[in-house]
């Protein structure tokens, strides 16, 4: 099975690291009990049975079963993670890749990611690690202060959880992000979002930023195409921004699964009614990937059309994303209108911006900036 | 033809990790036969003689096994019952159900009777392969790995891999294990007779989970219409020749783990080529016994095995009582 990446780069990632083994074929000769930790959400139920409360999904398993994320398992009725510490991916980022548009630019992130996913969307563009076992794909052992070790050694301002779906390696997160916190490294989370409240709460303490993949304005997508719902995704939403939480969304347009003017308008007004109009929004073009190769590129204008509805609503800050040089990956200062920060793909080109402010004229933009 | 202390000790030797000898190739060239055209047979054979647990030994099994498949082919020797479904040469992998250890797994007294009667069949040891999801599944069932390739060989699928591209088939997206794509030409399909606690139960068609990299995601909605998609990936229709159901002691409520609160002995095997039938017939054998015990249905308690229905309509087989021929020996 593939990895994220190739062999190069994670050995490069990985360097100096004690551990690297070999394909998942020979996963058995790892010492696999480093990578367990008994999971922090979680029931016991009669007959050594127990239920998750981590995710929406709550998932009730059996002894020696896993749960739909297909990382955490049942043992005599104890429930573990299988994925602390066991990392498939890891890379240095731009931090504009993941996207974040507002979170210290022109910095790079140290990206990292297990085995595993809570959904199943079939447009995954990761799916070779997010939707398989931890014992399928080649890991390497990395604890947190190993993390926060790399990331300072490396210069990365942040430690991203990103590629598959970091709620499912939530220990290993959470614990990676207080080392981080502690080596003066911050802290960011490419998510979809499908976590409960209690947990989501405990990781907004320990990190400075969450992206969201807000999939569809739709239940019917959710169900359909991210085998999934997108009440629990609103909700988490929700409590970011209550929780204060710097939070930005991204709205992959697939070509007629979620591309309608209605749905971009009831998107935008749910933005501003509930998150407010500073809440970034990404609309980014999709590409033909895993179970949805039958569709095209998103068209250009579609992607224009979503961004004027949602600028007609008001929102600030709204972005077109995977379209290189297109002035709309630019952000500009809601009052003078300059460009305060210009990007092509995820390189910085312009960057007028200080301590958060628009230098043209004062603006305060609002973000994580450098201090 | 090697006496039969040759081949059973071959047998032993592969399940318990020794060596093992090659059975003498016969000349044959003809195809296995396909069933009759008409209603689906599902033999239940039983032995009320036979011990549920540890007791249940090989000999005993090995009749009981011979008067299922000849009931099956209904044919009076049961070696010709094997000639049918397998042909030398072939490789033939034995897909076991090993998730619940030694209480409620396919035991290695059957599948060490399958090994027998397949070498007799003329497939040489090394040509068959017993196989699940995990070796450390295997093991924690009974049986020893063993992957040198001049013996029975009883691997996981975690050892032999999984194919790089998706099979799909609606609502399944999976990483075939190079088991079934690869190395076996046929597959016998040796699942347990239990109930299970999200899809309600799991027979002949949810064992096939084990040949797909992704199981996890294929519980919701009670399964349905997952097992029966799984179910239509190519390999799988191509390759699972018959189903032989391991209910010497079945399990009607706590499944997939072993409850031995719940468990019965029903000292029975289960043979059909229709694995939409067999699970049909063994839904129902579970239903029987929980209402005899006081238990609610499946459908009561929200466990109902839609996908049974589903795997119909997908033309896998019958779930209809009056196209199914239970042949009670």
């Amino acid at each position: 099975m593939r990895g994220a990446q190739d062999r190069r780069t994670f050995l490069k990632a990985a360097a100096g690291l004690p551990c690297l083994p070999g394909a998942g074929a020979a996963a058995k000769t790892e010492d696999e009990t480093r990578y367990l930790a008994e999971a922090r959400y979680y029931e016991k139920l009669p007959y050594r049975k127990i239920k998750c409360t981590l995710c929406p999904r709550e998932c009730v398993i059996d002894d020696r079963e896993r749960g739909y994320c297909g990382v955490r398992e049942n043992r005599g009725g104890v429930y573990y993670t299988l994925v602390h510490s066991r990392v498939c991916a890891a890379n240095i980022d731009p931090i504009e890749k993941k996207p974040f548009f507002h979170v210290l630019p022109g910095t790079t992130s140290f990206s990292i990611a297990t085995a595993g996913c809570n959904v199943n969307c079939k447009m995954c563009q990761n799916w070779d690690i997010s939707q398989v076992r931890p014992e399928q794909v080649r890991n390497m052992y990395l604890p947190p202060r190993e993390v926060a070790a790399l990331a300072r050694q490396n210069r990365c301002a942040t430690i991203s959880y990103t590629y598959s779906e970091p709620v499912v390696f939530y220990e290993y997160m959470l614990d990676t992000a207080q080392a981080g916190r502690a080596a003066g490294v911050r802290n960011v989370v490419v998510t979809g979002g499908y976590i409960k409240t209690e947990p989501l709460k405990e990781l907004c303490r320990a990190v400075d930023a969450v992206k969201v993949d807000l999939k569809a304005f739709s239940e019917k997508f959710y169900k359909e195409v991210v085998n999934g719902e997108l009440k629990p995704v609103l909700q988490a939403l929700v409590a970011l921004r209550k929780l204060g939480m710097w939070t930005e969304i991204v709205y992959l347009v697939i070509p007629t699964l979620n591309d309608s003017d209605q749905e971009f308008s009831s998107l935008a007004r749910w933005v501003k009614t509930d998150l407010g109009l500073d809440v970034p929004v990404h609309f980014t073009r999709f590409h033909p990937q895993y179970l949805l190769k039958n569709l095209p590129v998103t068209p250009l204008k579609t992607l224009e059309r979503a961004k004027a509805i949602a600028d007609a609503e008001g929102l600030r800050y709204v972005y077109l994303g995977n379209v290189p040089g297109h002035p709309a990956e630019n952000t500009y200062c809601p009052k003078c209108r300059r460009a305060v920060i210009q990007r092509e793909g995820f390189f910085i080109r312009g960057l007028h911006l200080k301590r958060g402010r628009c230098q043209a004229c004062g603006q305060q933009i609002p973000g994580v900036w450098e201090s | 033809m090697r006496t039969r202390r040759q081949v059973v000790g071959s047998c032993v030797a592969a399940l318990m990790g020794g060596a093992c000898g090659q059975s003498p190739e016969r000349s044959r060239s003809r195809a296995p036969q396909a069933e009759a055209a008409g209603p689906s047979r599902v033999v239940i054979a039983r032995d009320p003689s036979l011990g549920s647990g540890g007791g249940a030994d090989s000999a005993h099994l090995a009749k009981l096994l011979d008067r299922a498949m000849q009931a099956f082919y209904n044919v009076d020797d049961a070696l010709e019952a094997w000639r049918r479904l397998v042909r030398p040469g072939e490789t033939v992998g034995l897909k076991v159900n090993c998730l619940a250890g030694k209480g409620a797994s396919t035991r290695p007294a059957l599948v060490e009777a399958v090994c027998e009667r397949l070498q007799q069949a003329g497939i040489r040891a090394r040509d068959i392969l017993i196989w699940d999801r995990l070796s450390e599944d295997l093991e924690s069932a009974g049986y020893r790995i063993a992957t040198g390739r001049d013996r029975i060989r009883v691997m996981g699928n975690e050892l032999l891999g999984y194919e790089d591209e998706l099979s799909s088939f609606g609502s399944a997206a999976s990483l075939l294990a190079t088991a079934l794509t690869r190395v076996c030409d046929a597959v016998i399909n040796l699942p347990v007779l239990k109930d299970h606690g999200i899809v309600g139960v799991t027979l002949a068609m949810k064992n096939l989970f084990g040949a797909v990299h992704n199981p996890n995601k294929y519980h919701p909605n009670t399964g349905d219409p997952y097992v029966a998609d799984v179910y239509m990936l190519p390999p799988i229709r191509r390759k699972v020749r018959l189903a032989i159901c391991d209910a010497i002691a079945a399990q009607y409520q706590g499944g997939p783990s072993y409850m031995p609160q719940w468990s019965w002995p029903y000292r029975g095997l289960l043979v059909a080529r229709d694995p939409v039938a067999l699970d049909y017939t063994g839904w129902q054998i579970i239903e029987r016994e929980r209402a005899r015990r006081g238990l609610k249905s499946l459908k009561e308690v929200g466990r109902e095995p839609r996908w049974i229905a589903t795997a119909a309509r997908h033309g896998i087989g019958t779930n209809d009582p009056a196209r199914i021929q239970a042949l009670e020996v």
